[in-house]
């Protein structure tokens, strides 16, 4: 979570410089529920983060050097500059990058999780979407054929209140849990701004896909603490839900438990900040990519790669 | 090698496929125990078991993007829509998800999407489609449209073979009406232009059932020598066939069974414009369906797609000129 914001930080900081192009999504007071979710698979599990869900990538192991330097579109970056902000993946080590129409890459979760267990395998897919892609026709034909063939699937709904400046309260009438009971799919509720919850609910969402009890959907309570992009200032937000929030944030809970368990969260911190300003003087020399033949890598020739396993140096599976 | 319609072409391909290849996978609406709309699938399920030929929900997007999850994870998965007209529902995950794939990740997606497609059938205008065109246009997908039974069992087996996402238009008015000789087991049709009839005065470029109007119009030409050009595969797209037909014969005519307005022949006519000006004897034509939908009644579906007469007719033109 440290690395997460402090990444994200960085990377507005590089944003407001002129040297990230586009625009800038980060996911500033969600950390805890990607953080806390991915953690919580196997390293054989892949993940479809989301924009907010740069957590999701870090646990899976992709290196904060390569994140910055996507961020500023070099060729050093994971997507080698073809595309930017959040939209990336490394599948390599099992993350299934997303792309803008959601929630699509719940689909593809579903399909993923459906191979899993057509092949008997101890593996599940856990894909993340918002509060708004619950009101999208893929969500529904997602949810349906999850619940239908009990997939091993984990599909955690990161309920941030706003749909870029859409609150919830105009986007259904019937919250998404409720929902789920009539797809035939298990839902649980979670404090989304406590790691060690959003971990909890997953581990056990993930004990039953394996066990053949079917998908979970994890409805995980948190707050867009910014805006939808940096271009956004989120004036729709009343000041007391941001108050509200602030008082919740993810870190700081999670810091204070782990200096009553004797932990030099302080150390945490500064290793993580000299981590971070290393990975950027890295990103920011990199080279930019060089405009080449644009049709190479459109298709694929010879045999298709597929989704690898990833796990975090710091992971408990790490090594496995 | 034994006479196979082109229906029976396709469902050998299917049955080799999963017999072959443990891999292979096939999703769709009532392509188990009722054996798909049309029968291409039927005593499949019979055979392999309901885990490998899977009757879906009425879920045309989560067909195809669980297709793609499956395949990033090392399956094979081929999935039927209904009718081609029903792919629209799932248009996203055809070219967001599956098409831009490999360019923006590094994944591949080797799925077939098969698209039941065309008139003649008096399916109106939501069961007569020919959409090769949209995926045409998005990138990293390919497309096949094959018009005879050894070619659309080896194009299919081509598509289930290759690394990247197939558009497979198989014409439904040709599945009871063409035979030819198949061979039997595996084989791979190659992705490029087939010449079906020599000729030297004019050539017509088609592909589909569009085939066999052109070939029947070419008949009825005796006073010239027509060449046929069935292009086979719209993506990857026989650039140089098409060049050196229009070099042999110096007149061309083009016709699609798409809306005329960024057809398939629009490309066709457009490289030809282009790198095959110097070879023109006359001006490229065009036969192709009005920018409309396809009508239900007999009468009015023949006057709106292009038959034998209107080929004819414009073979004619073209040679006068």
């Amino acid at each position: 979570m440290v690395t997460t914001r402090a990444i994200e930080e960085r990377g507005l900081s590089l944003y407001k410089q002129g040297k990230v192009p586009g625009s800038f999504y980060d996911g500033r007071g969600q950390e805890a529920t990607a953080v806390g979710a991915t953690f919580a698979l196997g390293p054989d599990d892949p993940v479809c983060p989301l924009i907010r869900d740069l957590g999701a990538h870090l646990v899976k192991g992709t290196p904060p050097t390569a994140i910055l330097a996507h961020y500023l579109g070099r060729a050093g970056g994971v997507a080698k500059g073809r595309d930017g902000n959040v939209h990336f993946g490394d599948p390599q080590r099992g993350v299934v990058g997303m792309v803008s129409m959601l929630p699509d890459m719940m689909v593809v979760a579903v399909g993923m999780a459906w191979a899993f267990k057509l092949r008997g395998e101890q593996r599940c897919a856990l894909s993340f979407f918002g509060d708004g892609a619950t009101s999208v026709g893929g969500w529904h034909e997602a949810m349906n054929l999850a619940g239908l063939h009990r997939v091993p699937a984990i599909f955690v709904l990161e309920h941030n209140g706003y749909a870029y400046s859409t609150p919830s309260s105009q986007q259904f009438a019937v919250d998404p849990v409720e929902r789920a009971a009539a797809y035939g799919i298990a839902a649980v509720t979670v404090d989304g701004n406590d790691v060690e919850a959003v971990f909890e609910v997953t581990r056990q969402a993930r004990e039953r896909a394996l066990a053949g009890e079917g998908p979970t959907l994890i409805a995980a309570h948190t707050m867009r603490m910014h805006g939808h992009g940096a271009h956004d200032d989120a004036s729709y937000v009343p000041p007391a839900l941001f108050a509200h929030w602030a008082a919740r944030d993810p870190l700081t809970r999670q810091r204070e438990r782990l200096a009553t368990l004797g932990v030099d969260v302080d150390a945490i911190d500064a290793a993580v900040r000299a981590e971070i300003e290393l990975a950027t003087a890295e990103a920011l020399a990199m080279a930019e990519p060089v405009p080449g033949d644009p049709l190479a890598g459109v298709f694929c020739e010879g045999e298709p790669p597929i989704v690898g396993r990833g796990a975090a140096p710091w992971s408990r599976f790490a090594g496995t | 090698m034994s006479e196979l319609t082109y229906l029976e072409a396709i469902s050998d391909a299917l049955r080799v496929a999963l017999a072959a290849d443990e891999r292979v996978l096939l999703l769709g609406e009532d392509i188990g125990a009722f054996g798909g709309a049309f029968k291409v699938t039927a005593g499949l399920q019979r055979d392999f078991g309901p885990d490998r030929v899977i009757d879906t929900p009425i879920s045309e997007e989560a067909i195809i993007g669980g297709a793609v999850g499956a395949a990033i994870v090392g399956m094979r998965p081929i999935c039927e829509m209904q009718f081609a007209d029903f792919v629209a529902c799932a248009f996203d995950q055809v070219v967001n998800v599956a098409g831009k794939l490999h360019w923006r990740i590094g994944l591949a997606a080797p799925i077939v999407i098969r698209l039941p497609c065309g008139g003649g059938v008096s399916g109106g205008p939501f069961h007569s489609g020919n959409p090769e065109a949209w995926f045409m246009h998005a990138p990293g997908l390919k497309v096949f449209a094959p018009s005879s039974a050894p070619d659309a069992k080896g194009l299919l087996l081509a598509a289930i073979a290759d690394p990247n996402p197939v558009v497979f238009l198989e014409h439904k008015f040709l599945y009871r009406r063409v035979r030819g000789e198949v061979p039997a087991g595996t084989y791979e049709t190659p992705q490029s232009a087939n010449t079906v009839r020599d000729g030297d005065d004019l050539v017509v470029i088609a592909y589909g059932a569009m085939v066999h109007a052109a070939l029947a119009a070419a008949e009825a030409i005796e006073e010239a020598s027509v060449r046929v050009l069935d292009l086979r595969t719209l993506v990857p797209l026989d650039e140089r066939a098409i060049l050196d037909a229009v070099h042999d014969c110096a007149k061309v005519v083009i016709v699609d069974e798409g809306n005329y307005t960024c057809a398939a022949g629009a490309q066709v006519a457009s490289l030809i414009a282009q790198y095959g000006f110097a070879d023109l004897d006359g001006p490229v034509v065009r036969v192709a369906t009005p920018d409309a939908p396809i009508p239900f009644a007999p009468v009015l579906e023949r006057a709106a797609l292009p038959g034998v007469q209107r080929i004819r007719d414009a073979c004619r033109e073209l040679l006068a000129y």
